[in-house]
């Protein structure tokens, strides 16, 4: 197979393309998925700036 | 030549300019630190990808395969599997919503927080300021090798050109500068390796009579005798895997396959980058190129540099180590006499690219290390964060050279840049691995616990890459200068240990000492702090 005859060669080398294709469906699969939690995102981005405002202040 | 110069000066003048960008904006200790929150996925995945790889993965681990063969696409089985599929969507989703619950702003931090333990977090900043030029120094090497070569010019000039270049504009860009220029790099990359693999297969009639090609010559009795010190070690070809239990075998499967494969889940720079995006969304989006960028990268420099061995033949009557003066020069040599010159230019600008995105993010890890984990942190110091950080990744550039330098002057036909980023990753797995997941996934464990994981990790960690993995411990001389000997093992009933990486050992320690840990302590961590961990997970 693509000219390779040592199994283990031959299975890395589709196991390589295989995971990428994995991700690729995955992703695609999930791609609108996980934004739900935005609004409390959202709030904890506002607490995470003011966090930041106060190391500022110490600095 | 003077393509070659022109577009090194535009590239370096977008990299300046995006530097630039992130220095204007850089206001604040938090946001120097992990350049804001607000990044797009794409930026993330290209700037994830382009951290991942660098001249150690192209030039270093290219020139591995160069060496040993195809077996090395192992490695990029790894890199996607763990490295992209598990590291975003198992850890990246629990780091990034518990390091926006803890407002955690490094690794160091996210565990130091996580198990209120100011002694992680200065123990962990500690290891990373100390081990990871070993790993910057790998990186540099890839970089001065490639301008070396491509350029006629002397290791040493490349090399201080080369951290000269880097060292003004991490300083200047701190991390939102690195996030913009790393993807900016990483469409070179991309751009760079497709060409490549095209040119290559192309060049040799396809994929599969490439391919047989390269099976045919390791059978020629020039090749064998050329080879002969590889075939003794268990080399059986570059479309082979190595004789089971060969010392070529450990050394690609143990140190090579699986230090870096596993050891990328516990990187440093890496994990930062799950804290940089804004929901889970964005993390599922950026598996998509991820995944493809990662086997564009390692994929194609394994192939590619194990397919070189049959160009070199055809011209030189040679194998590529020997044709190319030594493992780390297989793939500078390869573009250099090979490619059409125009391609040459644009695949120089990638590598220096790669090398310049991990180089940038590694130097940023080491200067947060001293300066916000150590300094600020575990010391409880007060003083200028950004004054301190930045100092830090001063020293880690000296020292980074100054490795990168002596790391020159060691055995040529050695797989210098890969042993070194490996050892690096290794030694992350070994002693933050163990920990890191129990900070994800194991509520009720006690911060004794995951403290004497890590410092059994890494002390047999330490102690096996000095005192018994030979490949590592004959080239840090201390073995040698202590007992004489290149590993304590050598020579005794236990010498097949030397063959075995430390990653072997010292994780699986890690692991069993953190979960016995966990069975006979307590925690002592309180519900609302545990209860603050895990809001949303």
């Amino acid at each position: 197979m693509f000219g390779i005859h040592d199994i283990w060669i031959i299975l890395a080398y589709v196991l390589c393309i295989l995971s990428a294709i994995l991700c690729v469906v995955y992703g695609i699969v999930n791609w609108n998925k996980g934004a739900d939690l935005e609004p409390n995102e959202l709030a904890e981005e506002s607490d995470w700036s003011k966090n930041e405002s106060e190391i500022e202040d110490k600095l | 030549m003077l393509g070659s110069i022109i577009a090194i000066i535009v590239y370096l003048f977008v990299v300046t300019f995006l530097g630039y960008l992130g220095f204007k904006h850089t206001k604040t200790s938090a946001d120097y630190l992990v350049g804001g929150r607000q990044i797009h996925p794409m930026i993330m995945a290209l700037s994830y990808g382009a951290t991942f790889i660098s001249t150690s993965a192209i030039v270093g681990f290219g020139g591995a395969a160069g060496t040993l063969g195809m077996g090395l696409l192992w490695l990029t089985v790894l890199n996607i599997l763990f490295g992209i599929f598990i590291a975003f969507v198992v850890f990246g989703k629990r780091t990034r919503r518990m390091g926006h619950n803890l407002d955690a702003h490094t690794f160091p931090e996210l565990l130091g927080n996580r198990f209120n333990s100011k002694f992680i977090q200065g123990f962990a900043g500690v290891v990373i300021f100390l081990f990871m030029p070993i790993y910057t120094a790998a990186v540099l090497k890839g970089g001065a090798d490639f301008i070396q070569t491509h350029f006629g010019i002397s290791y040493e000039v490349s090399l201080l050109f080369f951290a000269a270049v880097v060292a003004v504009y991490v300083w200047m860009g701190g991390m939102k500068g690195v996030m913009y220029t790393d993807a900016f790099q990483g469409a070179i990359m991309f751009i760079g390796m497709a060409f490549l693999i095209i040119f290559v297969y192309n060049k040799l009639g396809g994929v599969s009579s490439a391919h047989e090609q390269l099976a045919e010559l390791y059978n020629k009795p020039e090749i064998q005798e050329q080879t002969a010190g590889l075939i003794k070690g268990g080399f059986r070809g570059w479309t082979s895997m190595p004789a089971s239990g060969s010392p070529i075998w450990w050394s690609l499967v143990t140190t090579i396959v699986m230090g870096v494969g596993i050891g990328v889940l516990a990187q440093p720079p890496l994990v930062v980058r799950f804290m940089t995006v804004k929901s889970n969304r964005e993390l599922n989006r950026a598996v998509v190129s991820g995944g493809v960028f990662i086997l564009m990268m390692t994929g194609v420099a394994f192939v590619v540099g194990s397919l070189s061995n049959v160009l070199f033949f055809n011209e030189t009557g040679k194998v590529a180590i020997l044709a190319a003066g030594g493992n780390d020069k297989i793939i500078p040599m390869f573009i250099k006499q090979f490619v059409p010159s125009w391609f040459g230019v644009i695949f120089f600008l990638a590598l220096i690219a790669a090398a310049m995105s991990t180089l940038s993010s590694q130097f940023h890890s080491m200067g947060t290390a001293v300066g916000r984990d150590v300094y600020e942190k575990a010391l409880g110091k007060k003083g200028n964060s950004i004054f301190i950080t930045r100092t830090g990744i001063l020293l880690a550039i000296l020292l980074s050279v100054i490795l990168a330098y002596l790391a020159n002057k060691l055995d040529s036909s050695m797989q210098i840049i890969a042993t070194g980023t490996a050892l690096f990753f290794g030694l992350c797995a070994a002693s933050f691995l163990p920990g890191y997941i129990a900070a994800l996934y194991v509520k009720k464990i006690s911060t004794k616990a995951v403290i004497i994981g890590m410092i059994t990790g890494f002390v047999i960690g330490v102690i096996w890459i000095f005192f018994i993995h030979e490949k590592e411990a004959s080239s840090l001389q201390l073995c040698i200068a202590l007992f004489n000997k290149t590993s304590i093992v050598k020579d005794t009933a236990m010498a097949k240990l030397a063959l075995v990486d430390p990653i072997v050992v010292a994780l699986p320690a890690s692991a069993i000492v953190t979960f016995i840990g966990a069975l006979t302590t307590k925690n002592t961590l309180s519900e609302n702090h545990l209860d603050k961990c895990f809001k949303g997970i």
